[in-house]
């Protein structure tokens, strides 16, 4: 009885020594051969998309997409954790020096509410008093006399970012706000409150949620290309160094025009 | 062989411990520094979390987490309690062979699917009825009394089956009636046990996450009703880890930190209150 049970024990505890083994070596292992995109979830689907398309013809490299947020992609590009990192900001912080940038698409944002919303424009000073709390009401802009909800991304989120400087412009969001840690889940909040007001990328606007004119100009890919509607942002992939050759061909492809049409279709604007 | 054996279950048990030692040391190690910077009164008191303009005020968390906690202890422990004691001493045998289980199954439900149920259903409801944004205290503290209702439940039927039989059969013997017996005289007994289930339950409602983050809308300030939205100490650090660098990253280790004392503080209070037993 002894016996038996001290071999169960041993057997145990090298299953684990075993297990630990294996969890380290295939982890080394995976990453020789595969490439890892992290960071910024308003990217992260186009990104998936890309990935998906690229791996039909190249079945010996596989590709992962992570989120995270355009913090997370610079900091991963910066340790190595990612070959590939993704951020969509207006411009790149300081410690981004140190990586090579590129512009793969311009993504607008859009000002987003729910479609039962009457409301339907607003001007620049308008979008800032609401998104900082100085209205916060809608009958105070011609709608139905209900509180406004103001829904945002997280600090550091790079859509936050960028949407402070392009709308907020100094001022302070809402102490009110409530908080969504991805775009899709904004979408989401905005679509099952009939008195939210939030912001998501162009791209994922839908039938769930109703984007606003802004200063007059409706929220599209044809008013972001040609200038007209502000709202916009570039997004960058963010290398380290010299790019193994298997990284090279992957950001090659992104930016072919195959992708870059992929990308068009799918709600982006072309880098090109 | 046996002190072999026993030398190495030893090890194994001394691991565990040295894992909790090296969580609690690298909590420390990346939250400290912050602290002292910023000073403790500014980061426990301060009401403004602004991590990018160097303001970390967590004093809305924590109002957040005190409130979302009260919450579920008023809507569940009745609840749990009840369900406990037509359990233990009400329900026909066969009844409780089917419910017993059925409880715990509420605590094999993961919790992002609880907080897929409060956001789609519990926070319309509540927004269209009450009014506030839904996404709130109230529908935080809804879905967190049914996540610790198993907790509840089970501990205090063991409580509950823990008291000795002569109790009930002496009350029953002196003419109470078995409400009366139930309320007067096991519920009483099995006091300790009961109240170390709540703490539990409380632990689990505290240390929460993923539904929290879900359905209470993580607004950053100090909420005024409960239907106000609130961000809670753990909502605050799983929101915002992806992205802090620097300062920032220190600050939701610090929040880490008070995290820890928070939950130290309550599982010390439930091992003193369950030793307490018969």
């Amino acid at each position: 009885m002894n016996r038996i049970s001290m071999k169960a024990l041993a057997v145990f505890v090298s299953c684990g020594f075993v297990f630990a083994a294996l969890a380290s070596n295939g982890c080394s292992r995976a990453s020789a051969n595969s490439i890892t995109l992290a960071g910024s979830t308003a990217f992260q689907p186009f990104a998936e998309k890309l990935a998906e398309r690229y791996g039909e013809t190249h079945k010996d490299v596989q590709i992962n997409v992570q989120g995270g947020g355009s913090a997370v992609g610079i900091q991963s590009a910066l340790s190595g954790a990612a070959q590939i990192g993704m951020a969509d900001l207006l411009e790149l912080p300081p410690e981004a020096a140190a990586l090579k940038s590129t512009v793969v698409a311009r993504d607008g944002i859009a000002i987003v509410v729910n479609p039962v919303n009457s409301i339907k424009a607003l001007t620049i000073d308008q979008a800032r008093d609401v998104f900082s709390g100085k209205v916060a009401n809608w009958k105070d802009l011609g709608g139905s006399d209900s509180p406004i909800h103001v829904i945002s991304r997280e600090e550091g989120s790079g859509t936050r970012r960028s949407f402070d400087k392009l709308v907020l412009v100094g001022a302070k969001l809402a102490p009110s706000a409530l908080f969504q840690n991805s775009t899709g889940t904004v979408r989401q909040a905005v679509a099952s409150d009939p008195t939210a007001i939030g912001y998501v990328s162009i791209g994922l606007v839908n039938d769930k949620v109703k984007a606003l004119t802004y200063n007059g100009v409706p929220a599209n890919d044809t008013n972001v290309k040609n200038g007209s509607y502000p709202l916009a942002r570039p997004i960058f992939l963010l290398t380290k160094g010299e790019p193994s050759p298997q990284t090279k061909a992957f950001l090659d492809y992104m930016l072919s025009d195959e992708a870059q049409k992929t990308l068009e279709k799918e709600g982006l604007i072309a880098a090109k | 062989m046996d002190r072999f054996i026993s030398k190495l279950l030893f090890i194994a048990a001394c691991s565990s411990i040295a894992i909790l030692a090296l969580i609690a040391l690298f909590i420390f190690k990346e939250g400290v520094p912050i602290i002292i910077r910023s000073g403790l009164g500014h980061f426990l008191f301060g009401r403004i979390w602004s991590p990018l303009e160097g303001q970390f005020g967590i004093l809305p968390f924590i109002i957040g987490s005190l409130w979302v906690t009260a919450g579920a202890l008023i809507l569940g422990v009745p609840l749990g309690v009840a369900c406990a004691v037509f359990l233990a001493e009400f329900a026909p045998a066969r009844l409780a062979a089917v419910l017993k289980p059925a409880i715990e199954l509420l605590a094999g439900i993961p919790s992002v699917v609880y907080g897929f149920l409060g956001v789609m259903w519990l926070a319309p409801i509540i927004r269209v009825h009450l009014g506030g944004p839904g996404l709130s205290i109230l529908a935080a503290s809804c879905v967190l009394a049914i996540m610790i209702l198993p907790t509840i439940v089970g501990v205090s039927i063991d409580a509950i089956h823990a008291v000795p039989r002569s109790y009930k059969e002496g009350s029953l013997a002196l003419g109470a009636t078995e409400w009366q017996t139930a309320w007067r005289v096991i519920l009483p007994a099995a006091r300790s046990g009961i109240l170390a289930g709540v703490i539990l339950g409380m632990g689990r409602a505290v240390g929460e996450t993923m539904a929290v983050i879900m359905i209470s809308g993580n607004a950053t300030q100090i909420p005024h009703s409960i239907l106000d939205s609130v961000r809670t100490l753990t909502a605050n650090i799983a929101i915002e880890m992806g992205y802090a660098v620097g300062d920032h990253r220190e600050a939701l280790f610090a929040t880490g930190i008070v995290l820890f004392f928070f939950i130290m503080a309550l599982n010390t209070v439930a091992l003193r209150v369950a030793r307490r037993r018969f």
